[in-house]
Parts: structure tokens; sequence; C-alpha cells
């Protein structure tokens, strides 16, 4: 079992926003997590890489517990997650987001780089070229040196997958790596999700758009105010007579 | 001629200070307000040393040790504030450091001041020992400036840089940010110590009141004016600063007034610093083009 979320809770408030959830992760490739609007899913996202503190409950990540860590520590067991917003860091080049993600960097411990300055440097160096492979991967190699910033919004989340690509992980948590995106970088946000299967990273990933949910998951959870209420194929999900009635449920409200 | 050097070596004292604060400020987005606090305390534990017959290049390795000491210690808590209360708790330490400056006579013999402090080498202490002084302060100027290029062109800066940037994506990336932002202070302190010892071995003569937040807000000035986050902005800014005060001074200033000068010239060095936050907040160098 890669990731086991055991009986997890969080309110804020007298909002109940991730209620006694419990779910697996096993090999699955690509597991989705879908649910209307407000339904808790970025919370157990926070809950999971340390972001946010429990209420109550355990979470594991290869058998070892990771509630209670700080979120970097989770990052550096190979859980790393992206932001519903895209969060580039805007002053700095496409380049220079994808080498902060490297893991572990010589350079940035203050006594290396006065005592090994050569070893920083070799390292450095592959780590660029590196960067140069995940810039090409995501077709941003030609606006590496441009501040993040200036890219569009798509644009900016195909820069966030390869920082967490750099990241080197062993699981990705992605919450909504699509919305607001033109098509055809949606297209190539998949290419690169596919890619990253083939090398044996899981994805953990919230989706809305539904037929991509049903292309790309082996496996879907779906919440809604705060319980998980499905846990199965995507094709079952869009039978369950529950699962319909969240969705629909909602709209007939917002009707 | 002999203003000229006294003033470049003035310049090159705010240069290591400046060089110190911005490691903070510039790179990591730290407003430390106390900045001050660490130039004091390398310039009084150095000068007391060499008062008491130790050698004086080690009075100030202790001077600078000290300083990046206590800047270490000031951060375990006061990093764990956030943002804003970071700033407080940084200007509270300036402040009770000059009163304990003021009110330890035993040690510091409180307002009166450490007079006749030696200068290294056998430097003369008077006029004539300016040429010197001025070699030994660009040597250790350059060090410094050549450190902090060290530090910041590197994955250490970078990683400053994401802390500055976002918090939260540093730590989805896995990086300490605590650690970072500890270590930056530590060295930007022991930094701050380099240029107080260098300051009271020059001036030769310190006393609490040359350390008190009109320093922070001039060295802060320098790092805004030339640029923070840049390796040439504060020795820009230092230099500009220094000299634009030097030349003050010669303006034919009646005496009278010239009591009410000095207030006056913290509220200026106040009033412009806002003004370039509001107007310029990337200052004459700018880190990136917007
Ligand atoms: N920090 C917070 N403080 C207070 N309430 C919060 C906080 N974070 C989330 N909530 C609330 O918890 C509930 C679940 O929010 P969450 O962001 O997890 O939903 P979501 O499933 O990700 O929704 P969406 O699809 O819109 O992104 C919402 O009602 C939200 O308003
Ligand atoms: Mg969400």
């Amino acid at each position: 079992m890669m990731l086991k979320v055991e009986n997890v809770t969080k309110s804020f408030g007298g909002l109940m926003a991730v209620f006694d959830v419990n779910l697996e992760l096993g090999y699955t490739p690509i597991t989705g997590l879908v649910g209307p609007n407000g339904s808790g899913k970025t919370t157990l996202f926070h809950l999971i890489t340390g972001f946010y503190s429990l209420d109550g409950g355990r979470v594991y990540f290869s058998g070892k517990e990771i509630s209670g860590l700080s979120p970097y520590v989770i990052s550096r067991m190979g859980v790393v997650r992206t932001f519903q917003q895209s969060r580039v860091l805007p002053f700095l080049s496409a380049r220079e987001n994808l080498l902060s993600a490297v893991p572990g960097q010589k350079g940035e411990q203050l006594a290396s780089l006065f005592f090994k300055p050569r070893r920083v440097r070799r390292e450095e160096k592959q780590n660029r070229d590196r960067a140069d492979e995940v810039l090409e991967l995501i077709r941003l190699a030609p606006l590496a040196d441009a501040l993040s910033g200036r890219l569009s919004y798509g644009q900016q989340k195909l820069l966030e997958l390869g920082r967490v690509l750099m990241a080197g992980p062993k699981m990705i948590l992605l919450d909504e790596p699509t919305a607001g995106i033109n098509p055809t970088l949606i297209r190539r946000l998949v290419d690169v999700l596919k890619t990253l299967t083939l090398q044996g990273v899981q994805i953990f990933l919230i989706e809305h758009n539904m037929p991509l949910v049903v292309e790309l998951c082996d496996q879907v959870f779906v919440m809604d105010s705060g319980n998980l209420i499905f846990s199965g194929s995507p094709a079952e999900a869009m039978r369950d007579p529950g699962v319909i009635e969240a969705y629909l449920g909602k709209a007939d409200h917002a009707a | 001629m002999d203003y000229l050097l006294h003033t470049i070596i003035v310049a090159l004292v705010y240069t290591v200070f400046a060089l110190s604060l911005n490691l903070e400020l510039g790179y990591t987005g730290l407003y430390n307000f106390g900045h001050v606090a660490f130039f004091a305390i390398g310039a009084y534990a150095s000068a007391l040393l060499s008062l008491a017959g130790v050698p004086v290049f080690l009075g100030m390795l202790v001077g600078v040790t000290l300083a990046g000491m206590a800047g270490a210690l000031l951060a375990v808590p006061a990093l764990r504030l956030t943002g804003d209360y970071f700033g407080v708790a940084t200007l509270a330490f300036g402040e009770m450091m000059r009163l304990f400056f003021l009110n330890e006579r035993w040690l510091t013999k409180g307002p009166m001041g450490l007079p006749g402090i030696p200068r290294p080498l056998g430097i003369h202490a008077g006029v004539s020992g300016l040429p010197l002084y001025l070699l030994l302060a660009g040597f250790l100027a350059l060090a410094a400036f050549f450190t902090v290029y060290r530090i910041t062109h590197s994955p250490f800066g970078r990683a400053l840089k994401v802390v500055r940037e976002d918090e939260f994506v540093a730590q989805a990336l896995g990086k300490n940010v605590f650690s970072l932002k500890l270590r930056v202070v530590a060295v930007g302190s022991l930094l701050a110590g380099l240029a107080g010892a260098l300051y009271g071995h020059y001036i030769t003569y310190i006393s609490p009141s040359d350390f008190t937040l009109n320093e922070t807000i001039l060295v802060l000035l320098c790092v805004v004016l030339g640029g923070r986050g840049t390796q040439w902005g504060p020795v820009l800014g230092a230099f500009l600063i220094i000299f634009f005060q030097e030349f003050l001074r010669f303006l034919p200033i009646p005496v009278d007034f010239g009591r009410v000068v000095a207030p006056i010239q913290g509220m200026v060095y106040g009033a412009v610093l806002i003004m370039l936050m509001l107007k310029r907040p990337a200052g004459l160098l700018p880190e990136y083009k917007v």
C-alpha cells in the first residue's frame, strides 16, 4: 500500500471540511479524486502533505506514518504536491523554478559552497542539464530564461508540473492541473503525466474534467461535503446513484 | 584629500554592513529592523578585547563570531513569529542591545563610551593612518563582497529566493524554510559584526549613541536605494548615501541650526526610504526588469 488515509478528519469552526475519510492507494498509476466544489478535496491534499494539521486520523506513506510531519519532510520522503492556484516563483526564471526543486542539493549547504566548490559546480551542471530536458518535455525550452511570472497561465501550470518532476517524487498530488488552460496545453500536460507514470511515478489527481478522469484514471474516489462517498473505477462512478445525486443535487440547487 | 579617504573608509564599512543586510532583506525577504545590534556587538566586543590587550585581529575575530552567534540566538525565537512580527522582534532586540551597552557600565562604560580603541597592524590612530586603514577596509570589504557573492550565486541563494517568493512552495519542494532563514540571519549578523569591528577600530571611539535605529535606517536605505537582491546594489547604495551624508557637512549651515539638523536628517532619511519603497521598490539597480 503506497498511501493510506485512515479516519482523517478536519473541521474549520463548525464546518466539517473532511470527515472520517478512509482511503488507500495501491500501485495504481493514476488515481482520481473528484467531487463538487467545496467537498473537501483540496483540504484532503493539504492534510496528506502536512500543510494542515489533522483533527483526527492518520496518514501513512509506503508503510510509514507521515501525519504530524512537516510539509518539507513529507516532500523529501517523495510525496510532492502542486497547488490549486498556479504558484510559480514569479521573479525566478523558468529554469530557476525547475532547479529550485531538486532535492538534497549540496549547494544548499553553506560549508560545501566554500569547501567543495567543484563538487557544487559539477552537481549544478548536471541539474541544469536535467532542467533543460524537462523544459524540452514540457516544451518551454525557448522560454527557459524568461521570468516565470511572465508566462501564460497554462505555461505556468506546465512549469509547476515540471518542477514537481524535478523533485524526483515517488507520488505526486496534483490539484486541478488542467483548470483554466486551453485544450492544446491540456494535451501536452496529459502527455507529461503519461510519461511520468511510465517512469513509475504514482499520480493522485484532483480533476473536474470527467472525460479526462475516465481517460487517465484507473481508480477514482468521490467526495461530497467532506465525506468519501465512492471508490471504484471511473466508469462505475459515472453510474453510481450516490455520485450522480451528489452532482445533480447541487445542480438542482443552482438551478 | 584626507577627507576623501575618510569618506571612502566609512563607505566601505557601510558597504559591508549593507551587503550583510541584503542577504536577509534582499534575498530572503526578512525585514530585520535591529540589524545595527550585530554591528554594535562586533564593534564593542572587538574594541573591549583589544583594549584589554588582546591582538586586534583576534579581537575582531571574536567580535565577528559573537555577532553571528547572537544573530542565530535571536533568530531561533524570532523566526517562529510570522511576517511583520519578525520585524517587531528584531526592532526590539536592536533597542535592547543599545540599552545593554548604555547600562552595563562595568563593561562598556555606558554613555561615556570607549575611547582609544587601537587600530590593527600598528596603523596610526591619526590622519596619517588613513591610507593603510583604507587598504585594510578595502581588503575586508572585498572579502565580504566575494563571500556574499559565493553564497547568493549558488543553489543556497536560489533557495533563499524561493523562500522569499513563496514559503508554501518552498515547503512543498522540500526546503526547510526555518533552517534556511536561520543560517542566513547567522551569516548576515556575522558580516554586520565585521562591519562594526571595522568601524570601531577605525573611529577609535564608540559609544551607545553610534548604534541607534538611525543607523539601521541608514543601512536599510543603502540596500533599498541601491537595489535589494542584487550584488552591486548595496555597494552603490552605501557609497551614494555616505558620500551624500559627508557632503551635507560642507554646506554652510549655521551652527545653531546645526543642532536641529541631526534629528531632521533622521526624519528625511526615513521619508526618503518610504518614498523609495513606494515609488521605486527595486532601487537603482533592479534585480529584474519588469
Ligand atoms: N483554511 C480554511 N479555513 C476555513 N474554511 C476552509 C479552509 N479551507 C477550506 N475551507 C472550507 O472547507 C470546505 C472544503 O474546501 P476545499 O477547498 O477542500 O474544497 P474542494 O473540494 O477543493 O473544492 P473546489 O473543487 O472548489 O476546489 C469548503 O467549504 C471551504 O470553504
Ligand atoms: Mg480545491
